[in-house]
């Protein structure tokens, strides 16, 4: 026979279970020519069973609280807001004088997730804005297929809006990675050139809804809110105030989805 | 983070298992689970793909480990005398829990090492080879601590005494 010797390992292995069938068979045949082997093989196989045994009781236990893995996660993307709603509370302690004025201020320097959408929606504009080669990936006239793309990526119908009205055309858009998932910039340029973004993206559970408040990050700004957890950052380079009735426009026509 | 929901939530009963066998205290070893959560839930991009559990024992591992480290450096003993304030086989029946109870603490005086392997192989069904992972041994240390850890535990169970200057001391001292 040139079958290998029966190691130590295999014997193992065969307590295990680990063994492939036809090893297993040959293991079975020593043991049946070695009874002093097959006891204490027996033996570690009856404390395997023994030990499971004995552990199996500590799995059947309801978790505790602390080790809800969704709680977990959720306190781990909650983390950042929470660090800055404390800050706006001490804040509030270290200037309570000033009561109501110096609440208003400090909601509204914390809005949560709002002040990073915005963020997102003012870096979007100033890598794409001013590309005069590619602003954006799918163009208007193939706006099905930006619809279609940006609503498989976010996970929901999303509705490109229109700002006609406003005096913007759609150029087009393009899915752009934020720090929160991916997220649909949409971008708009008027009869002088003037470009405008758009930026969706479904918010982390902090800011699921929050009204619509004024962003500005250098010469570029705009207004950003969230509604039943999606989020909507409009900026662009022009003066904060003739922005505002174009956000409530992108507002109406997002919530008459 | 929905993947990592799907596939790490199923595995925690067995992580909490792993860790009371290890340090044998509910409190201590639910500590490490929820310690090894976190970390895995913060370190989930880097999980690239191979087995999930394999992966969450060596994060529960390096920090049980870690944990022995702090307590021998406090100069403190394990505590092994905590069969009132243990609750393995609460299920069980009354027979079977004293069979249960005596066959753990006849585990606990297994060295570390030793109980780490076994309890990976025998109990948590982990491949050698991902015990080896684990564990960060090569696969044939693995292969002799789990043959000593069951001869060891063989002979703790059939009563045979060892031999003077090789007992691990069971209880610490007052």
């Amino acid at each position: 026979m040139n079958h290998p010797p029966i190691m130590e390992d295999d014997l193992h292995g065969y307590v295990d279970g680990a063994l492939e069938p036809e090893r297993r068979a040959e293991v079975a045949t020593y043991l049946d020519d070695h009874p002093d082997v097959a006891k204490r093989i027996g033996a570690f196989a009856a404390q395997r069973e023994l030990l499971r045994a004995a552990l199996a009781p500590i799995a059947d236990e309801p978790l505790p609280p602390e080790l809800n893995l969704s709680r977990i996660i959720e306190q781990r993307t909650r983390r950042p807001s929470v660090a800055r709603w404390a800050m706006a509370a001490m804040l509030l302690l270290s200037i309570g004088g000033l009561g109501g004025w110096a609440m208003r201020g400090a909601l509204e320097a914390s809005p949560g997730g709002l002040v990073a959408l915005a963020q997102e929606a003012t870096a979007s504009y100033n890598v794409y804005a001013p590309d005069h080669v590619r602003p954006v990936e799918v163009r208007a006239s193939d706006s099905a297929q930006l619809v279609q793309w940006v609503s498989d990526r976010l996970h929901r119908p999303v509705k490109v809006p229109d700002l006609a009205a406003s005096g913007y055309r759609l150029m087009g858009g393009r899915v752009v990675a934020t720090q929160h998932g991916p997220a649909a910039m949409f971008m708009y340029d008027d009869d002088h050139g003037s470009r405008l973004v758009v930026l969706t993206r479904s918010m982390s559970s902090a800011d699921q809804n929050a009204p619509m408040t004024r962003q500005s990050r250098g010469d570029v700004g705009g207004f950003a809110w969230a509604d039943d957890g999606v989020g909507y950052s409009l900026v662009g380079r022009v003066a904060p105030e003739s922005l505002r009735p174009i956000a409530n426009e992108v507002r109406k026509q997002a919530r008459a989805i | 983070m929905k993947d990592m929901l799907l596939q790490v939530e199923p595995l925690i009963p067995a992580l909490r298992r792993y860790a009371r066998a290890l340090v044998r205290n509910r409190a201590t070893a639910d500590d490490l689970v929820q310690d090894c959560l976190e970390r895995a839930v913060r370190r989930w991009h880097q999980y690239r793909q191979g087995e999930v559990r394999a992966w969450l024992f060596a994060i529960l591992h390096n920090l049980a480990v870690d944990q022995f480290r702090k307590v021998a450096a406090r100069g403190r003993h394990v505590a092994i005398d905590a069969t009132s304030e243990d609750h393995f086989g609460e299920a069980a029946a009354q027979e079977h829990r004293l069979m249960y109870q005596d066959v753990l603490n006849k585990l606990a005086r297994l060295p570390e090492e030793q109980r780490a392997v076994l309890l990976l192989v025998a109990v948590e069904d982990l491949s050698y080879a991902d015990a080896a992972r684990v564990l960060n041994i090569p696969l044939g240390t693995v292969m002799s601590r789990l043959s000593r850890a069951r001869e060891r535990l063989q002979q703790e169970i059939e009563g045979v005494t060892e031999a003077p200057g090789n007992v691990v001391p069971m209880r610490s001292v007052k």
